[in-house]
């Protein structure tokens, strides 16, 4: 009986050390390898292009003013969007306010993903020239200039996806014509790929927005890509308000 | 070996077997996808607002001469006021999700998740016991045949088996031998499905499409209510619909919205970034 209790023990300390030591344990962030390119669970670097299979109207061309159709707005968003004005915003220099992180992966685009250095992955976009940093093993940042692409830090989770996180950001728009998000605003992001059953790869962008102040609820889209061969195609095109 | 050590080795192989029945997991459920997701439609899914609004759909040229030539007046006929969607609606329709499983009573094992149905969409069930899908010849429903499995943390269910039905509300067509690759993402209380559909008789290229649901403390129903035909004056002798060339509706999109016609009635190109170079930078909204 000793005997066994001690084989249970021995048992139940490797069964239980098990999940920790694969970092398998849901919820949790894979334990931080030496870096996050070492570390990566899925490889996202490469083209991409964003393949418009809903919203169409909403995002490959600039929506009239006062469709808002589908966004959880507060009356104050409203209001505000209601004075949308692009020659206004051409004329400020916020030509780019439709481009910011929080609508950034809504826009029809290719992306361009490659590691910066080890612990740092951008996010290129032709449309808008945006560049994005995703920071791993790095604190939130809590302080600091807001940009129109913001501080984003990131994790890979061990359900392989990204997990991305955006604070500090510059107000801007959600949809084109005039919707907004405030510099408070905070988006979540998760990167997902699947395979395209006919070969080629899909990128799947988990987008949720959290601003009290003009939504009434988490706005959450998600938006589609498809993995390109190079970068032929890449058109870098400024950012346009109308 | 001593007789010390074989004991020891003995009973720690037996006290792993007795730990496992209560630690051992199977391989599959890696995430727990039941329960009520409910729906957060920050995007135009249903495409019911106007008639002819097949954008982001890459029709083929007879995926898009049927769906020209659909009327939605045959929606009034009473054998087909109940005929309700495929598959495909559950990343269409606007409703939530409630998914339960099926549980092996003896060894724990998932055998089928089931996502609810409602008025207009049958249940779906996803087999996760190893079953083949039938042969071709078996039956075709409208929530079809669907086998699924795990890939780490992401349920992947195949559905093959629909009957001919519609890709969206408005009259894009699907045939009975399209199928669904549904992937099942959980991200805490976000629930995203990613349906890659292809179709070799309507479509020109799979068509990519996902929607997002959030877990909800408020349990949905498993049931919709019942769907009831009743007599809505059509015309029993004839099916609405509109000849080639006919329709009247196709260039509603352009004049309210300034979509142009090439991307309302679902050509595969007009899903990419380039072709924004061929709308014109002012389009016509009324």
């Amino acid at each position: 009986m000793r005997v066994f209790f001690i084989a249970t023990l021995v048992t139940l300390e490797f069964v239980t050390a098990l999940p920790y030591a694969a970092g398998q344990d849901r919820g949790m962030p894979a334990k931080a390898a030496a870096t996050a390119k070492a570390s990566a669970l899925v490889d996202i670097s490469g083209y991409w292009v964003a393949v418009v299979t809903k919203d169409w109207r909403f995002r490959m061309i600039t929506p009239r003013k006062g469709d808002y159709q589908s966004v959880p707005m507060t009356e104050q968003a409203r209001t505000i969007a209601d004075t949308w004005d692009p020659v206004a915003d051409a004329a400020s220099g916020d030509q780019c306010k439709a481009y910011g992180a929080a609508a950034i992966m809504r826009v029809p685009a290719r992306f361009h993903i490659a590691w910066q250095d080890d612990n740092t992955l951008g996010v290129e976009s032709d449309s808008g020239m945006q560049t994005r940093l995703f920071h791993f093993n790095s604190p939130p940042l809590s302080t600091g200039e807001r940009t129109r692409q913001g501080y984003s830090t990131a994790q890979w989770q061990t359900s392989a996806s990204l997990k991305v996180a955006t604070t500090n950001l510059r107000a801007g728009y959600l949809r084109k014509n005039g919707v907004p998000y405030s510099e408070n605003a905070a988006v979540t992001e998760y990167f997902d790929m699947a395979p395209l059953p006919s070969g080629g790869q899909v990128l799947l962008v988990t987008t949720i927005v959290d601003d009290p102040q003009y939504l009434q609820q988490p706005f959450i889209v998600s938006s589609e890509f498809k993995k390109e061969a190079d970068g032929s195609k890449w058109d870098p095109t400024p950012c346009t308000a109308k | 070996m001593s007789r010390a050590n074989s004991k020891f080795v003995g009973a720690t192989i037996l006290a792993a077997a007795f730990l496992c029945l209560f630690t051992c997991r199977t391989a599959d459920a890696q995430v727990d996808i039941t329960g009520s997701w409910a729906a957060r439609n920050h995007e135009f899914l249903t495409g019911d607002g106007l008639p002819v609004d097949f954008t982001g759909i890459p029709l083929n040229e007879e995926g898009r001469i049927r769906a020209l030539s659909y009327s939605e007046s045959q929606l009034a006929m009473v054998e087909r006021q109940c005929q309700g969607w495929p598959a495909f609606y559950l990343v269409q329709g606007p409703f939530g999700l409630k998914i339960w499983s099926e549980t092996d009573p003896l060894k724990g094992n998932v055998i089928s998740y089931t996502i609810g149905a409602w008025e207009d969409r049958a249940p779906l069930t996803i087999w996760m016991d190893g079953r083949p899908h039938p042969s071709k010849y078996a039956e075709h429903t409208r929530a079809g045949f669907t086998t699924g499995a795990w890939e780490g943390n992401t349920l992947v269910a195949y559905t093959t088996h629909m009957k001919a039905g519609f890709l969206r509300k408005t009259g894009a067509p699907s045939s009975d031998e399209a199928t669904m690759t549904l992937r099942f993402y959980r991200h805490g209380d976000i629930l995203t499905l990613l349906a890659i559909i292809e179709d070799p008789i309507y479509l020109a290229e799979p068509w990519i499409v996902s929607r997002s649901f959030q877990l909800s403390a408020t349990p949905l129903s498993p049931i919709g209510p019942p769907c009831l035909t009743t007599y809505e004056g059509s015309n029993a002798q004839t099916a609405p619909h509109y000849l080639p060339e006919k329709n009247p509706f196709v260039d509603e999109m352009t004049t309210k919205y300034g979509v142009p016609r090439d991307a309302a009635i679902g050509k595969p190109e007009t899903l990419y970034p380039e072709y924004r170079k061929n709308i014109p930078p002012a389009a016509p909204v009324r």
